[in-house]
């Protein structure tokens, strides 16, 4: 039986407080322990991008990172991005642009896509590449995800929030 | 994952109390890019993981000490290509550190993890050659400052003593006007470690400091003080030589995955031309700016 420590952290806006196994990784105790399974589990080392969350605003692998080390931060997975049942703006411009096939690179998209444009609200389509760099399409949708992005930047209905 | 004990000191002397009392068994973690890595996959096993993000005295501050500029040892590979400190002195290591993986991984990465792995790929460690980075590191017998030339040992393997953790990374402020580029070679573009990584520095006197990495055991730090590289009007054949002489330490392993020896040593030659004469380009343009 693993150690456990307690850790408080705010998810989604909602403050959590709960004790937790030192070798989980906040991508498992997201999915296993908080039932947020929107954020996927895939290549577990760091290459894929799925399990992409924000802590404290910046994109992270949660595969790469304890539970613990995420004691007294905010996390925002992709159930987070919606509000009040309406998509957000990215959200609604992947739908639009197709930049969803099987889906299951999508939140860690969204999410990456999301912090580049908290940072940077206008990217230009090589920004808008690099910063979806560790997020991999199996599907090869990476020119709609990119248009997506690109269309939302343009629309100014993004980025800059908070 | 395997089970460990997870220690989170909040103070230096802490935190080398707690490596000294379980050194043998001990991880230090800091981003955990690649120790998470390990943990899962078994090819770690320490009974202890010693999380150090939490350590005000090693924390994530660039600050300019009037000559010397000192990076904390827990920065971000993000922090650190985006500092406008970095960006003015070195800006060699701001390209570095934004080649860093993905923009996820420059978001947990630490500078002193990339170093103190060293991996013979490691992205910053170029750049921190050329500059004459010095790494302070404390132990329970003090601190100690090491040359980064004498870091890196082998694959792996850093200079640290068994009780010891890096504190913070200080570069020296060029005293003369330097120009220099940090490039790389990867299978693909994007997301991927170097085949080859390769930093230059030409400086106005018309030295040119050149390190590499990914094509031996550690990175290397090479110098022509014959003026030769830092010359546009050298000929072909006189940088060739040089080449020869200061590209002679690379080794490339056979069994690595990721590029052949040939391969490696030819792009070694490519990178350095091309690293070299961006170098001159910015030194041109530092002079104008100047």
């Amino acid at each position: 039986m693993a150690d456990t420590l307690p850790v408080e952290m705010i998810v989604n806006g909602r403050r959590r407080a709960i004790e937790v196994p030192v070798n989980v990784t906040l991508l498992d105790l997201l999915r296993d322990e908080l039932g947020l399974t929107g954020t996927k589990e895939c290549c577990d080392v760091g290459e894929c991008g799925a399990c992409t969350v924000l802590v404290d605003g910046r994109a992270v692998d949660s595969c790469l990172m304890l539970a613990v080390e995420a004691d007294g931060a905010e996390i925002t997975t992709v159930e987070g991005l919606a509000a009040d049942g309406q998509l957000s703006p990215l959200q609604q411009a992947f739908l639009d642009k197709g930049a969803s096939q099987c889906g299951f690179c999508t939140p860690g998209q969204l999410m990456a896509a999301h912090a580049l444009l908290q940072e940077n609200p206008d990217p230009s389509l090589p920004q808008i590449q690099e910063g979806l760099s560790g997020n991999l399409c199996r599907c090869g949708c990476y020119f709609q995800i990119a248009d997506a992005v690109l269309a939302v930047a343009q629309s100014g209905q993004e980025g800059g929030r908070k | 994952m395997q089970t460990f004990a997870y220690l989170r000191p909040s103070t230096l002397a802490e935190a080398v109390a707690l490596l000294e009392a379980h050194a043998p068994d001990a991880r230090l973690l800091a981003g955990g890019t690649d120790l998470i890595i390990g943990l899962r996959d078994g090819s770690e096993r320490p009974r202890v993981v010693i999380d150090v993000k939490r350590v005000p005295e090693l924390c994530c501050g660039i600050r300019d000490d009037g000559g010397t500029v000192t990076i904390g040892a827990t920065t971000i590979m993000a922090d650190l290509a985006t500092s406008a400190l970095v960006r003015r002195h070195f800006p060699a290591l701001a390209e570095a550190a934004a080649a860093v993986g993905s923009a996820q991984i420059r978001n947990r990465a630490t500078l002193a993890g990339n170093i103190c792995n060293a991996s013979p790929a490691a992205d910053t460690a170029p750049p921190l050659l050329v500059y004459g980075a010095v790494v302070l590191a404390a132990g329970q017998h003090g601190a100690r400052r090491i040359p980064i030339s004498e870091f890196f040992v082998n694959p792996g393997v850093n200079a640290l003593a068994r009780d010891e953790l890096v504190v913070a990374i200080e570069l020296p402020v060029p005293a003369v006007r330097v120009g220099a580029a940090h490039v790389r070679r990867t299978r693909r573009r994007g997301h991927d470690l170097a085949s080859v990584t390769l930093c230059a520095g030409v400086d106005e006197t018309g030295v040119t400091r050149l390190a590499y990495g990914s094509v031996g055991p550690r990175p290397v730090l090479k110098i022509d003080e014959s003026g030769v590289l830092a010359d546009p009007a050298a000929s072909g054949a006189a940088r060739a030589a040089v080449f020869d002489k200061l590209f002679a330490e690379a080794s490339p392993s056979p069994r690595s995955m990721r590029a052949g020896p040939a391969y490696r040593l030819a792009m070694l030659r490519v990178l350095g031309s091309r690293a070299v004469q961006t170098a001159i380009e910015r030194l041109g343009e530092e002079r104008t700016n100047g």
